[in-house]
């Protein structure tokens, strides 16, 4: 009789093959206590280790641990025949569809270069007619807020005493132009989540609890929180809505527009459960769209529900993936009353979708960015809301290009997620995260050390800093305020006519 | 002539004087300071800004017009005849070019009052102020120069001295003069990208480059002015006509706005100053101005000195008696008065203001 699993499972051959130097091995085992995902195993007869390389996920536990550096991984050594249309990732897709009859599911954002405009953008630097700013001399401030500004002020004068009329709507203080975007506790360990807030804490800056509640021990780094409500109203009640410094209504994420959450049962520990307001172990759904939200005046009642809880003391922004009608539908947010808008970028992490929608929904992150803050400069409301670019920033530069396009600040995810180890093997989905991050298997997530994890992101973030001052002064600007917006610090390469006019940038040899 | 080349940006010099009793005194003085500083121009824009120069006509705008040709001429004054009573409209007197000055345009001033029935409904200096955006956006080899009561701009291509014997500015008289001499940093000469730049009375002589132009820019078409003139300088003046008359905030707001304290410095104030100030780069954060640069800004009743936060580009202010100078280099000071009351260097970011009637 054929075995139906050993014959599917002959079609996909194994991604990588690990090397072992069986000179240098001990046979410590660390290597098989370590591996999450089940590629080592012991045969103690012969005593010898055994591979089952097929499940190998490159996440590089592994090399990490083995104490006589005994290990390396290597992408299979694999041709398929040549063929320029019928590349590889099509063909193992769906072979793996024909075995499983499902969707393909992926962790981490879309993966393809096609997206990746960061990179065909080139900064400018100051030569003779303007001095560059040496940031260890001179004073470089990266001081951001967000929030509503005022279109104007009313001062009074009274001879030399000046008397400020105009109450300036709440605000969040950033240090650096950076926040944690949202992930939640679910999606992520409490180890990740503690590592994020006492990093906030600690860089001045906010993490977003995503939309999975917030776990009674994060409470006091409240001054340091953005809380988000999302369809599935996780973990939302008045207390909830109070801890934080601003409030975030998640409409849309740029690794999955238009495509709801879902937390599968086995994450749902107690403390999750708890968090989430949710039974233990059943799945978490978070729909697609929210059910009281079906058309942008809902979103306005949503936004002045939480204004009216919370007193207008707190900005409260909205976020959507970015799709081809962004500059419109934020127009539309901004009317509605929101102080921040969120736009999500293709590129933008997850810890589950459809590979089908996230590597093709969605426009790339600066594309976004460039067309909403001209569609609210045009219409005279960009005044009224700060803008937040997130999805697939990777870099301080990547970060400095979008806050030069129009972005107040950006949020970083994934970024986040590398400075805590994270290696982008795309298993987030699979709740088997080596490093302890994205998962709730206690044996797993006790691998982050939070005091570790949030050095580690403060350090990443000094670094951040640093650059942007040292890219800034090269242009001979010493506040980032001033970068905000400024496009004629940007030029473009290899971007056809089209793709400079929206982005409002000249192309690269082009002088003012 | 080239009406509209790329935007330039350069590096230049600069000078005011103002007398603070409103007394009257010849071109001629302006005229002085700025020459002595010639290697601070390289021969490609020169112009000065008077106040007080057009007594006879002190209740009309007089708009500077700079046209390419005749035809360009009709268009305009098609155009104005429709919204304005045109009290006069003259040639603006000149001597013959010396070499630096290269082919003049047809120079043309007017004085005029807006027609009530058609600027009723707006505030007669927005009014103004569209007429002059509208024209400059518009009209190709047409240009608006300056717009204001009492007060005229006289610039064009070439060395300052050349360019203020070529418009006789000696035989005018006005309270308070402002001058500049360019050294863009691209050839094109043209008439209209000369200093100073001017709005309604504004009237600005920039030494400088702003690195934050794109921010400024943009941050100026969410209040509806587009900028026109291929200079970075053309958004100082915005900036001045948004914030001065339009927000109603004074001299010291707005310096604190253009050339902001930094973070830093705002701890060391009270908590009130500190609220106040940080109110107002939150709020205009757009408007602040990076980049090197010492700026002169004139209106009928005040002269203003302002450098950048870092003191990239100098400023020297002088006093003596009634008179106010300010100047890029002491030289220009003492050529005109040489030993003013005092003389110093502003500090970054600190404005020098004059009042008349002080």
């Amino acid at each position: 009789m054929v075995d139906e699993k050993d014959t599917h499972d002959m079609y996909l051959y194994p991604e990588y093959s690990i090397i072992k130097d069986d000179e240098k091995c001990t046979k410590c085992k660390k290597c098989i206590e370590q591996c999450s995902f089940g590629v080592f195993d012991h045969n103690s007869v012969k005593d010898k280790i055994i591979i089952n390389k097929s499940k190998c996920v490159a996440c590089h536990r592994c090399i990490s641990v083995c104490p006589v550096e005994a290990l390396g991984i290597k992408k299979s050594e694999l041709d398929f025949r040549q063929n320029s249309r019928w590349e590889e990732e099509y063909i193992k897709d769906i072979y793996k569809q024909a075995k499983s009859g499902s969707a393909l599911l992926s962790g981490m954002g879309c993966d393809k270069q096609s997206i990746d405009y960061f990179k065909r953008i080139v900064l400018n630097a100051s030569q003779v007619t303007n001095p560059s700013i040496d940031p260890l001399r001179e004073p470089m401030e990266l001081k951001t807020y967000i929030g509503r500004k005022p279109d104007k002020l009313d001062i009074e004068k009274d001879n030399d005493n000046y008397k400020l009329d105009t109450q300036i709507p709440p605000q969040l203080e950033l240090e650096i132009p950076i926040m944690f975007a949202a992930m939640s506790f679910g999606s992520i360990s409490y180890s990740a989540h503690i590592s994020l807030a006492r990093a906030a804490k600690e860089s001045g800056i906010y993490y977003n609890t995503g939309e999975g509640g917030l776990h009674e021990d994060l409470y006091d780094y409240g001054d340091n929180t953005i809380v988000q409500v999302a369809s599935g109203r996780f973990g939302v009640h008045k207390d909830y809505l109070e801890a934080g410094e601003g409030i975030e209504i998640k409409i849309g994420q740029g690794a999955k527009p238009g495509i709801g959450g879902h937390l599968t049962g086995e994450k749902i520990s107690e403390e999750v459960s708890r968090t989430r307001m949710i039974p233990q172990e059943t799945d978490a759904l978070s729909p697609a769209p929210h059910h009281d939200i079906y058309s942008i005046e809902d979103l306005r009642q949503l936004i002045y529900a939480l204004k009216e809880t919370t007193e207008y003391n707190k900005p409260v922004g909205v976020k959507i993936a970015a799709v081809h009608n962004s500059s419109p539908i934020s127009s539309g947010i901004v009317r509605a009353g929101a102080d921040f808008v969120v736009i999500d970028g293709s590129g933008g992490g997850t810890g589950a979708a459809p590979k089908t929608i996230r590597d093709n929904v969605g426009i790339p992150t600066p594309l976004a960015i460039a067309s909403v803050d001209e569609r609210l400069r045009e219409e005279g409301i960009r005044q009224k809301t700060s803008l937040i670019a997130s999805g697939g920033i990777r870099s301080s530069s990547d970060a400095i290009k979008a806050i030069a396009l129009g972005a107040d600040a950006v949020y970083i995810g994934t970024a986040a997620l590398v400075a805590m180890g994270c290696r982008i093997c795309q298993q987030c989905h699979t709740g088997k995260c080596s490093w302890g991050i994205a998962t709730q298997n206690p044996e797993l997530t006790d691998r982050l050390n939070p005091e570790i994890g949030s050095k580690r992101l403060v350090n990443m973030l000094r670094a951040w800093s640093l650059e942007f001052k040292e890219v800034l002064g090269g242009m001979g600007i010493n506040a980032i305020e001033s970068l905000k917006g400024n496009r004629d610090q940007l030029r473009g390469i290899n971007l056809n006519k089209v793709d400079l006019e929206v982005l409002g940038i000249k192309s690269a040899g082009e002088a003012w | 002539m080239k009406l509209r080349p790329e935007r330039s940006r350069g590096s230049c010099g600069i000078a005011g004087i103002m007398n603070k009793k409103k007394e009257r005194f010849s071109g001629e003085k302006i005229l002085n300071s700025i020459s002595v500083m010639q290697d601070r121009s390289n021969g490609l824009g020169g112009g000065f800004s008077a106040y007080g120069i057009y007594p006879d006509y002190q209740d009309q705008y007089a708009f500077h017009i700079i046209y390419e040709n005749e035809k360009n001429k009709r268009i305009v004054e098609n155009h104005l005849s429709k919204d304005y009573n045109i009290a006069k409209g003259e040639a603006i007197p000149t001597r013959e070019p010396k070499k630096s000055v290269s082919s003049p345009p047809i120079l043309w001033r007017y004085f005029l009052d807006p027609v009530k029935s058609n600027s009723s409904e707006k505030n007669e200096e927005d009014f103004i102020v569209e007429t002059v955006m509208e024209i400059n956006r518009n009209v190709d080899g047409a240009f608006i120069v300056s717009s204001g009561k009492n007060m005229g701009i006289f610039k064009g291509v070439g060395f300052p001295k050349d360019i203020g014997r070529f418009y006789q500015i000696d035989k005018y008289e006005g309270h308070i003069w402002i001058a500049h001499g360019r050294f863009p940093t691209n050839t094109t000469g043209w008439w209209g990208g000369a200093h100073p730049l001017g709005i309604l009375d504004w009237s600005i002589a920039h030494n400088g480059e702003i690195s934050s132009y794109g921010t400024n820019r943009r941050f100026l078409l969410n209040y509806g002015y587009h900028c026109t003139l291929s200079t970075d300088s053309e958004i100082i003046a915005y900036l001045f006509d948004l914030l001065g008359r339009k927000h109603g905030l004074d001299i010291h707001t707005i310096s604190n706005v253009l050339a902001s304290p930094f973070w830093n410095d705002l701890k060391r104030l009270n908590s009130k100053a500190r609220r106040l100030n940080k109110a107002i780069r939150i709020t205009y954060s757009g408007a602040l101005l990076n980049g090197p640069f010492s700026l002169i800004v004139g209106q009928q009743d005040r002269m203003v000195g302002l450098g950048d936060r870092l003191k990239l580009r100098p400023l020297v202010a002088g006093e003596d008696g009634d008179m106010l100078y300010m100047s890029s280099e002491e030289s220009g000071i003492r050529e005109v008065c040489p030993k003013p009351d005092s003389i110093w260097s502003p500090k970054a970011g600190n404005p020098v203001i004059g009042y008349v009637g002080e």
